[in-house]
């Protein structure tokens, strides 16, 4: 139906999203389609070497799962953040990457986290990256006919590290800027990727560079790392909350995610 | 007894199985549905109005511009006699020619479904040339700013000073003087339910009924049959459920005269309820104060003087009827009202802006002027480095200093300050508290505690609307009609919009009558079944409409007994009415409802000059006072995240004095949402505008409103002083929550990052203006 000529129509999953842009007119699509029987798509499946979390799981799906808790902690973590229990109970993965909101946790987490997206339409099925899934605010690499099936996640190895950290004004706020880091144990092969600071989910590379060179959470190291992050990001004009709080919280987030490392 | 009692209401339960009756539930035969065009520019001038296209989609059945209605309604202009020299421009149902905020209504779709008007408003083409615009107070009074309103020579709306004693001389004596320049940003009420209206005109018999979202149903039955020209008799507005109203539905506002209009001139019943956009655009809006104030104090501790300059960033306009001057008013008038201080001055200056009509919302005034003056206290004591408890008691108006009309004028029957206080101090270990504190600093935990005490005005008198030239009344009225089967129906004035007030005057009425609460019905809400009263605004329902229903009950009570004495040939004055039965001593004589059948159907057993009316009406109306004053204090602690800049409040408690309580259950929630309100505006509520004039606070993602998951369990004790102004000894309790938190928080702030050489008076206290007053951005 996406890919029928004259028509301009939008897919729904959880909703959540798209119900408030249709009530505040600023999206207008010719029809809905609910995507809500595609019963594959709401498969959590354990591959080799990955798991693969289907585009209509739900976050509170995510929150409960054994499996995702296990491999991935950053998730359970995030999910606590997102809005309250109505809107997770509706809210889908595929949702919520395909609307890309930059202050998004899921976004953040599936970069860290070194996501493929799986892309379907009747042209056939292809895999895009996290890095180059979000191109922009509200902007994704789907195309006008294409749906997020699902969000391949490779497993990490033993004693590695997954923190998720935001601060938002209240409980269930998008984040007013947050961090996600994943690193082997020991900090070994950072990655640090940030929401609610740019257009899009990003990762402090320069950063992630400095953090892998010092190899450690500790003493000058956290003040070096702390003062690039500052550098790395800039946030965008925003009247209630300029930019050098944002840069300043993103550095607050960091010290204290590697507070925690430190023995 | 009731009065007094823990009764849960009826209402709520109804309400809360979702069997409520809103304004938005109700569905008339032909209804048609209205959706606005609202003006897209803070400040600018109408060239033209193009309707074809609106008027050409399908569904679409008028298209109305303030041309269109020139006939149909009149203009208004919010004047106040008390206030002469206060301009009052003149207010068109829909902006004619210039609109003068971003969010006035400019052309109305009447369609058949609200999604249809709201594709019309779409096609509507309006042609701007965009004016020049003022969007805050400062520039608003600059000698060249641009002007609103073209006939007045300068933005100011109104300026005043209030003055006692001599304050210079005060101040240039005193040992140490703070002084201290706060920002009381924009915000406003927030109903759960937004305002709404459904108007339907019979022209066959020229009578307009109306069901409204709103406080005051009669002072609505008023204004529709004067502006639309109809005699009052065939105005009829009714108030079915209202979910919540904060001084938000008891003004006109001209969207909803729109409705009526339209609904005369289409002679279909049309419905409008705002949406949230609607609302944070066109409700009233309340706050917006920069005050710069002074206080002067003695070495051991006294207060000497106190000096209040407030510029009031008011709207567009003045909202009508009431005017927007209250605020202004109360805060030159409360500031430092709790205190013992003989010199004291308030300058007052309004200034029309091209934002939203700013006027009544909850506790008008009263957080600023206790917040004030709250926190120069709290910088006096740390100048003397004395304990702020210690002088706040020390200052109390107390004992001897009663009755008293305060240097801003206020008159106080009694205070009971000190008593809150200890009250208070038994609820919380302040020693402990400082002690914990000290220990969490060491840990960079950053604790505050801070306190307010407040004056809380309740029950306005006559005087100030009646000598206002405002057909608002202030008088309650009370119906009270004993049916044939002895139960008692009681329609009052009063509305009720979720605080229970209905269930406080059943409360009055069973006791005095000495029947069972569940034998009493209370009506409210109807402008033609109700009698004539003034409906729910600045805590007057328990004091006003509570004393008519005593003063009903007590009549119908003594027709009872007549008629029981002439029956049963005994002295009225030996009997009594208790569970339902006339009693004698220990004796049960015969029921009410026996009395109630012979009373209506066999009138004639009973003998002439006995008092048989079974249906009377008594009136209250407070005389020669404009308020009555209650009081109480609030002390709050928070935690502040000094490198977030996040403030979570910790503990809430709230000592108060309403006089006699009907019900401490309901004051209780009173105090509870007030505070929550409170603490809303002192830490996330604020309509937030650009430059421009235009409102980036549109919708609940960046409007902030408080969450249960953030809001402290909030303790509420009572000291109980009934005044002595009437029987009942009732005040009102609707303000005090509010009145209060927002100093509460902002001294616990303060106190919290004292230690880091920081001082905040800015509220709402967002982490960015915590972590710039914090200089870590
Ligand atoms: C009050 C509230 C608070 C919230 N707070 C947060 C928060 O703190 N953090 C956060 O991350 N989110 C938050 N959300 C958003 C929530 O997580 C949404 O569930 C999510 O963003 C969208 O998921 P959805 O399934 O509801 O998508 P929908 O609303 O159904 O769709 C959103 C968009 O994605 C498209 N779409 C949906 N599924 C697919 C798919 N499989 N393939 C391609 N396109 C698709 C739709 O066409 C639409 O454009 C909040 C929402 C609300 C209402």
């Amino acid at each position: 139906m996406l890919a029928l000529p004259g028509e301009d129509g939008a897919i729904i999953a959880g909703g959540q999203s798209l119900l408030p842009l249709l009530n505040f007119r600023l999206a207008a699509p010719s029809c809905l389609i609910d995507i809500g029987r595609l019963d594959e798509l709401r498969r959590i499946v354990e591959g080799d070497g990955y798991i693969e979390i289907g585009g209509l799981v739900r976050h509170c799906e995510l929150a409960a799962s054994a499996v995702i808790g296990e491999a991935f902690p950053l998730l359970h973590q995030a999910i606590g953040h997102i809005a309250h229990p109505g809107v997770r109970h509706r809210g889908t993965l595929g949702g919520s990457l395909a609307m890309a909101d930059p202050a998004g946790e899921l976004g953040a987490c599936c970069l860290a986290l070194e996501g493929r997206m799986s892309l379907q339409s009747v042209r056939g099925q292809r895999w895009v990256g996290a890095e180059d899934f979000f191109t922009g605010i509200y902007e994704t690499a789907l195309a006008g006919d294409e749906i997020l099936t699902a969000v391949r996640l490779p497993r990490r190895g033993p004693g590695g590290i997954q923190i998720f950290k935001e601060v938002a004004r209240r409980r269930g706020d998008f984040a007013l800027a947050g961090l996600a880091l994943v690193a082997g144990a020991n900090l070994s092969n950072p990655r640090l990727a940030l929401l609610g600071v740019a257009d899009r989910p990003v990762l402090a590379a320069r950063t992630m560079a400095l953090l892998r060179e010092d190899g450690s959470a500790m003493g000058s190291a956290v003040d070096r790392a702390v003062a690039q992050i500052g550098k790395e990001v800039d946030p965008a004009q925003d009247p209630a909350y300029p930019p050098a709080y944002r840069r300043h919280l993103v550095q607050v987030l960091l010290r204290r995610t590697l507070a925690e490392l430190s023995p | 007894m009731s009065i007094g009692a823990e009764v849960p209401r009826d209402r709520a339960k109804r309400l809360l199985l979702g069997r409520g009756r809103f304004v938005d539930d109700i569905s008339l035969p032909r209804m048609l549905h209205l959706a606005f065009v609202r003006s897209t520019h803070a400040h600018a001038r109408i060239e033209a109005i193009d309707c074809a296209e609106a008027r050409a989609l399908e569904g679409v059945v008028a298209v109305l511009t303030a041309a269109e209605i020139a006939d149909g309604v009149a203009s208004w202009r919010a004047e106040h006699k008390l206030f002469p020299a206060m301009a009052a421009p003149e207010q068109f149902a829909l902006a004619r020619d210039i609109v003068r905020w971003q969010g006035e209504a400019v052309a109305a779709v009447v369609a058949h479904s609200r999604a249809v008007a709201e594709d019309g408003a779409e096609l509507v083409d309006v042609s701007w040339t965009e004016l020049p615009n003022v969007v805050d107070g400062k520039q608003a009074l600059a000698p060249d700013a641009p002007l609103l309103h073209g006939h007045m020579d300068s933005n100011l709306a109104y300026t005043t000073v209030i003055e006692a004693g001599n304050t210079r001389k005060a101040f240039e004596s005193a040992d140490v003087v703070v002084e201290e320049t706060f920002r009381f940003h924009r915000h406003t009420g927030v109903s759960l339910e937004a305002r709404g209206i459904i108007a339907e005109f019979e022209p066959g018999e020229d009578r307009l009924t109306v069901h409204q979202s709103h406080q005051t149903p009669h002072q609505q039955q008023d204004l529709y049959a004067r502006l639309l020209g109809l005699p009052e008799h065939k105005v009829r507005v009714i108030c079915p459920d209202v979910g919540g109203a904060f001084g938000l539905k008891h003004h006109l506002m001209a969207d909803e005269l729109v409705a009526c209009v339209a609904a005369k001139l289409l002679a279909r019943p049309i419905k409008y309820i705002a949406d949230r956009m609607d609302s944070f655009l066109a409700d009233i809006h309340c706050r917006d104060h920069e005050v710069t104030a002074r206080m002067a104090f003695s070495q051991a501790g006294d207060i000497l003087a106190l000096e209040v300059d407030d510029l009031f960033n008011a709207g567009a306009y003045g909202q009508y009827p009431r005017t927007s001057i209250a605020e202004g008013n109360q805060i030159s008038r409360l500031t430092g009202a709790p205190y013992r201080h003989e010199h004291y001055r308030a300058n007052l200056a309004m200034a029309f802006l091209n934002k939203g009509i700013l006027g009544h919302i909850r506790s008008v005034g009263h957080p600023i002027a206790c917040a004030v003056a709250e926190r120069l206290i709290d910088l006096g004591a740390g100048k003397l480095e004395l304990d702020p408890i210690a002088v706040r008691r020390r200052n109390y108006l107390h004992g001897d200093d009663f009755p008293r009309t305060s240097v801003g004028g206020v008159e106080f029957e009694h205070l009971s300050l000190r008593d809150c206080l200890d009250k208070a101090l038994t609820m919380i270990d302040v020693a402990r508290f400082r002690e914990d504190q000290a220990g969490l600093r060491a840990q960079g935990i950053y604790r505050g505690l801070g306190i307010a005490t407040f004056v809380e005005l309740t029950a306005i008198g006559p005087e100030y609307y009646g000598e206002g030239g405002q057909h608002i009344s202030a008088q309650e009225t009370c119906l009270m009609r004993l049916e044939a089967s002895g139960t008692v129906r009681c329609y009052t004035g009063a509305t009720d919009q979720g605080q229970g007030i209905d269930t406080g005057i059943q409360q009055v009425a069973a006791d005095t009558l000495g029947l069972p609460m569940a034998a009493i019905e209370v009506i409210s809400g109807d402008s033609a079944l109700c009698p004539m009263g003034g409906g729910s605004w600045g805590s007057r329902g328990a004091a006003l409409a509570g004393e008519a229903a005593l003063r009903a009950a007590s009549t119908l009570r003594h027709n009872i007994l007549a008629i029981a004495a002439s029956l049963l040939q005994k002295d009225a004055g030996c009997l009594d009415i208790k569970a339902g039965e006339v009693v004698e001593g220990g004796i049960t004589h015969m029921s009410v409802a026996e009395i109630a059948r012979i009373g209506h159907f066999q009138p004639y057993t009973i003998p002439h000059g006995v008092p048989a009316d079974l249906t009377v009406t008594a009136r209250y109306a407070t005389t020669g006072r404009m308020f009555l004053a209650g009081n109480g204090l609030q002390i709050a602690t928070v935690e502040v995240d000094v490198e977030s800049g996040i403030v979570t409040p910790l503990r809430h408690l709230v000592v108060h004095d309403c006089g006699r309580i009907l019900n401490p259950l309901l004051v209780r929630e009173q105090v509870r949402g007030g505070v929550v309100q409170g603490i809303g505006s002192a830490l996330y509520e604020e309509l937030r505008y650009d430059n421009a004039g235009h409102l980036l606070t549109g919708s609940f993602a960046d409007y902030l409103v408080p969450m249960a998951g953030e809001m402290p369990d909030i303790e509420v004790a009572h000291i109980e002083t009934p005044t002595a102004t009437s029987e009942l000894g009732a005040k009102g309790a609707g303000e005090a929550g509010t009145a209060g938190a927002v100093g509460a928080i902002l001294n616990a702030v303060n106190d919290a990052i004292l230690p880091l050489g920081a001082t905040i008076a800015e509220v709402p206290i967002t982490p960015p203006r915590l972590l710039k007053a914090l200089g870590r951005i």
